[in-house]
């Protein structure tokens, strides 16, 4: 449709797109209406770059665009492929949609320091955005610590004693991991290899044969926990701790943009750094898929005994974020399509269940499961949306969930790894069993004796059920018509 | 002009220090204002030289009194201190500018006798950095330590007797170097770089003992000068009690240009294969460097005054450098020769963000930082970078330096130096990080009492805005977007500059 | 036993500059008081210059200005003049030596005013007030 140099050139505009949004949100400061619509006009130019270019990805191109040569060997180097096409096209467009739940939220709430809040969220889009793209390694990085520090005033907004510990906690972790692990595992990367660009299929990766086998080993696991935005179990601490921020943080970056660029960056360097045939002769992928199961099951447990709902179901992402590495981990194609796709279905459900948490807040002030009974009667559509989410992590029909249980069922089968499917098995018990009671209490449940009753309650304010309904609707026809997403997970692993 | 430019960077300031004693009368503007117009010609004076540098890729040569050497001094401008003298001069620049409230709030009677001592040193550092005459450099070096001397003296009541340990150290460090020079003097007979360099190729000499003496007794000086830890103890005191403007142009100019020193006499006058073949202590001076790094940064961590803590971290930095330099291979010294570049600028970022800091709320330890970010947004975004930068973050100049530098010692198999680079970032990392938690937060207590209670969100705290003054504001953003810039152009700068100068045989 | 006695005999330059090197070391870090530190730095500084003058001596050589020998013959080898560069040398270290004395002893003058006493000991226990 368009000439190849304009191909060329959007992958730096949709990065940059929100870049340029935060100078203008900065100036429009004094006039909310006109600071969000700089807001929504970069989302809305991002998200139809990210479009433009899934188009010519699936019509099998792959654009490769060094922006600015910082090292004599190495570049600001960007990539468009399937993969990163897939979490673009996911973050780009639920930005839009939390945009406009977060303005709801913010506004009912009267939120302070609302412009530093939009121009953090900006600057973190356009790193979520430029990690989707990345083409190497210290691309890469770059995006990922741009993503850490703009996130951080995000977390720390209420600037209080919680929040204090809560952003101190993430910090510590994410910076830890990156400083501490994966840079000195970039740079002998980079001394073994000589670049770090991406390898261009999945199989190869880029580490020279001969290379001795614990220093696989060693970086292999450096990149695994230093990613600590991936939430693998021990440095998942930060996520519950992250939980203090407001809730469309915790919706769209915790449950969508902040963790899923660690999971993506830890596929991302699992398969096109590694490789599978490599991690296939060292029982890479094996190994992993126990460590990581040992996460899905443990975060489960924990999220059962939790009454505050965010903190439920910032446990019930760690588990689900596993999902996804153990999916790639088996190196099956059934398990790393499961495993990639879990990267959509996942999104989309949790920041609707983000958002009902919300909601709840803004119209009840109420954080715990506990106090939530009857509300459904109340808040059907919030509540709704929540079950109809809820299913998705439960792995049941018809959502998208389901699709990706099937996937990672299948793919485990295939690997031949029995224990694997147990723990999937255990697992969906476990979601059943902390996520199905909080649907029951809300219909069918009896409210806790209060002053206000709940006749006094009514459902969100429709900035926020739009959005709500909007994202279950989408986990809903990821489960309906699986194959928009599946035709550019299947251009990653045929 | 332009053919008198290597001089004219070293005497344009020579002849400022001399007008400025003078001018007393005409008051401080005059006196600023010279100053600045001064430094300014002198970074002319740089730049020129450097782009007639890298257009002819080779070094400059300038003969003083048109005397032929090796008998007649000369200045010899090469890839490596045409880069560094610009930084110096540069980084002079931009505190003379900054330097207009605060020289005048220290030294209320005799500015122009502080800028004139100001001018003297930045002509003593860039004539150490110019000079191509081993000799002709102890003169300057001793220069700019007599003028810094000066300089420091007119801090607090504490910084008399700290000065004089400084005093002390210093004239040890001289008269090491002075000895050493001595040595290779009695084994040569010349005292020009270039000629050294050819008559020390000479096997004999290569492994004769004195030669040997002479260049241990000039490392040990100019380690002594440049603070490698466990030789640093005078310089905490010495900077930290030191006024503002001091500080600002002391702490990141004088141990790096030591450090230029040392690279100098290791790869020019000596050559790579010498100091590695022949001396063969790198390894302990890499072992030295690492505990340098994480010493330096622990006890940064550990201090409450600001200007201590970052004096603590020059010392680690410093360890960063040498251990580079001692690497033996060229992503070593590229790393080291680029953060000679990068910490200069980092140091007088953060210097000058804190400066700015104390001068506006009088309060000089690490309790000044607190709701730094509703007072002086920018003091603290800028001070944020810098810290950013010294811990490594993409893509400020910080973390190209530490690329270079953990590339190098992986290739060398260094494995403790790595280590060290890694526990060092991960230190600053927790250092800026409790400064930025207090800044963003500031006091918590005051928050809960104002509102009443911890969730209601519209808790508007009313700090009012108090920035630093413009002439302050200025070079310290300039700073900042070098820092920046640094690191987006790395590739330029080593390609064009760093490359060059790598010395034969690494 | 006579090559180590004539090898430390021949070299009292040498010998007599290290002596005086160590003295100026231990006045400069082992002293207490600041002007016998400072006298320390002093006697460092004048070993140094003391070696760098000694290495300049040639036997029977003449000052490198004078064009005829004492009994009026024209001297035109270099052999018979002595190198005047280390001569010029130490000057400038002696210049350089006296100015750092100024400065050290400004620095002295101003302690004694601030804290009273130019005991190191008694300095650092009034700084610590």
């Amino acid at each position: 449709m368009f000439s190849p140099a304009f191909y060329q050139a959007a992958p730096v505009i949709a990065v940059c797109a929100s870049l340029g949004a935060v100078p203008l949100i900065a100036a429009s400061r004094r006039h909310p209406n006109l600071r969000e619509f700089w807001t929504f006009a970069a989302a809305a130019l991002k998200f139809s770059m990210v479009l433009l270019l899934a188009g010519w990805v699936l019509a099998g191109n792959v654009v490769e665009v060094t922006l600015i040569q910082v090292l004599p060997q190495l570049g600001i180097r960007f990539k468009v492929d399937a993969f990163g096409i897939v979490f673009a096209l996911v973050s780009s467009f639920l930005w839009i949609v939390a945009a406009a739940y977060t303005i709801g939220y913010m506004r009912s709430l009267s939120e302070h320091a609302q412009t530093r809040f939009f121009i953090c969220f900006a600057l973190a889009l356009c790193a979520a955005i430029g990690v989707a793209f990345s083409g190497n390694l210290l691309t890469l990085y770059l995006f990922y610590e741009m993503l850490s520090l703009s996130t951080y005033p995000l977390v720390a907004h209420h600037q209080d004693k919680e929040g204090r510990g809560g952003a101190r906690k993430y910090l510590t972790f994410l910076l830890g991991g990156s400083v501490g692990l994966v840079l000195p595992a970039m740079i002998v990367l980079f001394t073994l290899v000589g670049n770090l660009t991406f390898a261009d299929n999945i199989h190869t990766g880029i580490i020279p044969p001969g290379t001795g086998d614990t220093l696989v080993f060693c970086l292999f696991f450096a990149c695994l926990f230093g990613f600590a935005k991936n939430g693998v179990m021990p440095m998942h601490a930060w996520l519950p701790g992250a939980m203090v921020a407001p809730t469309p943080v915790s919706a769209l970056l915790h449950a969508v943009a902040v963790v899923k660029v660690g999971v993506f960056c830890t596929t991302r360097v699992m398969l096109y750094v590694f490789g599978t045939d490599l991690m296939d002769a060292l029982n890479l992928g094996v190994l992993t898929a126990y460590i990581v199961s040992f996460t899905i099951v443990t975060a489960s447990i924990i999220a059962m005994t939790r009454d505050n709902l965010k903190a439920r179901l910032a446990y019930s992402t760690i588990s689900q974020l596993s999902y996804i590495i153990l999916g790639v981990a088996l190196l099956t194609p059934a398990a790393v399509q499961g495993g990639i796709i879990h990267i959509v279905n996942h999104a989309f459900a949790k920041i609707t269940l983000f958002f009902c948490a919300g909601a709840v807040y803004v119209v009840t002030r109420k954080k715990n499961i506990s106090e939530m009974g009857g509300l459904g009667r109340v808040m059907p559509f919030t509540f709704g949306a929540f079950a109809l989410a809820s299913l998705t992590m439960i792995g049941a029909p018809p959502v998208g969930g389901f699709i990706t249980k099937w996937y990672l069922l299948k793919g485990a089968l295939d690997a031949g790894q029995l224990a694997i499917i147990l723990v999937l098995v255990a697992s969906t018990m476990l979601n059943i069993v902390y996520f199905a009671p909080v649907t029951f209490q809300a219909f069918f449940g009896r409210a806790p004796d209060e002053t206000t009753g709940p006749t006094e309650i009514r459902e969100a304010p429709l900035i926020m059920v739009v959005p709500i309904v909007a994202a279950a609707l989408l986990s809903l026809l990821t489960g309906i018509f699986p194959g928009v997403m599946m035709q550019f997970v299947r251009m990653v692993i045929p | 002009m332009m053919d008198h430019a290597p001089v004219l960077m070293i005497v344009l300031p020579v002849f400022a220090s001399l007008a400025l004693t003078l001018i007393g009368p005409l008051g401080h503007r005059a006196a600023y204002g010279l100053l600045i117009l001064s430094i300014a010609g002198s970074l002319a004076a740089a730049m020129a030289t450097l782009v007639q540098v890298v257009q002819a890729g080779r070094a400059v040569q300038y003969r003083m009194g048109d005397w032929m050497p090796p008998m007649g001094i000369e200045l010899v401008i090469d890839h490596l201190s045409a880069g560094v003298l610009v930084m110096i001069s540069g980084c002079a620049l931009l505190t003379a500018i900054y330097s207009m409230h605060t020289a005048r709030q220290d030294n209320p009677d005799r500015l122009n006798h502080y800028y004139a001592l100001f001018a003297l040193l930045v002509a003593g550092l860039m004539g150490m950095t110019a000079t191509g005459d081993v000799f002709n450099l102890y003169v300057l070096l001793e220069i700019s330590a007599l003028s810094s001397y000066g300089l420091l003296a007119r801090g607090k009541g504490k910084a008399y007797y700290a000065t004089f340990r400084y005093l002390m150290m210093g004239t040890i460090g001289a008269s090491f170097y002075l000895l050493g020079v001595g040595y290779l003097y009695i084994m040569t007979g010349s005292l020009n770089m270039a000629d050294l360099s050819e008559i020390l190729k000479q096997p004999e000499l290569g492994e004769s003992v004195n030669v040997r003496i002479g260049f241990t007794l000039i490392i040990l000086g100019v380690w002594i000068k440049m603070a490698l830890f466990p030789l640093h103890a005078w310089m905490p005191n010495a900077y930290s009690r030191a006024g503002t403007t001091t500080a600002c142009l002391i702490a990141p100019l004088m141990t790096k240009v030591s450090v230029y020193v040392m690279l100098r006499i290791m790869f020019t006058v000596f050559s790579a294969d010498y100091v590695f073949q022949q001396i063969a202590w790198s390894r302990l001076v890499i072992y030295v460097a690492s505990a340098a790094a994480v010493l330096g940064m622990i006890t940064a961590l550990s201090q409450r005054d600001l200007r201590k803590m970052l004096t603590y971290i020059i010392v680690a930095e410093i360890g960063y450098l040498t251990g580079g330099a001692w690497l033996a291979n060229t992503a070593g010294y590229t790393g080291a020769v680029y953060h000679i570049l990068a910490d200069g600028l980092m140091t007088l970022c953060l210097f000058m963000a804190v400066g700015a800091i104390i001068y506006r709320t009088g309060v000089s330890t690490s309790a000044a930082m607190e709701g730094i970010f509703q007072r002086m947004p920018v003091t603290a975004g800028v001070f944020l970078i810098a810290g950013a930068s010294v811990v490594g973050i993409p893509p400020f100049c910080g973390f190209f330096s530490k690329w270079y530098l953990l590339q190098g010692a992986v290739q060398a198999g260094e494995w403790v130096f790595v280590a060290s680079l890694v526990i060092a970032g991960l230190v600053a990392a927790t250092l800026f990080f409790r400064l930025l938690e207090k800044a963003f937060f500031g006091r918590l207590d005051d928050a809960v009492l104002e509102t009443g209670s911890k969730t209601s969100h519209t808790a508007a705290r009313t700090i009012r805005w108090n920035e630093a003054p413009l002439t302050m504001l200025l070079p310290l953003v300039l700073t900042g977007a070098a820092l920046l810039g640094l690191g987006i152009y790395t590739n330029e700068v080593v390609r064009y500059l760093i490359r060059w100068s790598v010395p034969a045989g690494m | 036993m006579d090559d180590l006695f004539y090898f430390i005999i021949s070299k009292y330059n040498y010998w007599a500059a290290i002596i005086l090197l160590f003295i100026g070391l231990y006045g400069m870090i082992v002293r207490n008081n600041l002007m016998k530190k400072i006298i320390g730095m002093v006697i460092f500084q004048t070993a140094i210059l003391l070696f760098f003058v000694s290495i300049g001596v040639k036997r029977g050589a003449t000052v490198p200005i004078l064009k005829f020998s004492p009994d009026k013959q024209p001297l035109l080898d270099a052999a018979a003049y002595a190198n005047p560069l280390p001569h010029v040398l130490i000057l400038t270290a002696i210049v350089v030596g006296v100015a750092v004395l100024g400065v050290a002893l400004a620095l002295l003058q101003k302690i004694q005013r601030v804290h009273g006493t130019i005991e190191e000991d008694e300095i650092l226990e009034d700084m610590r007030k």
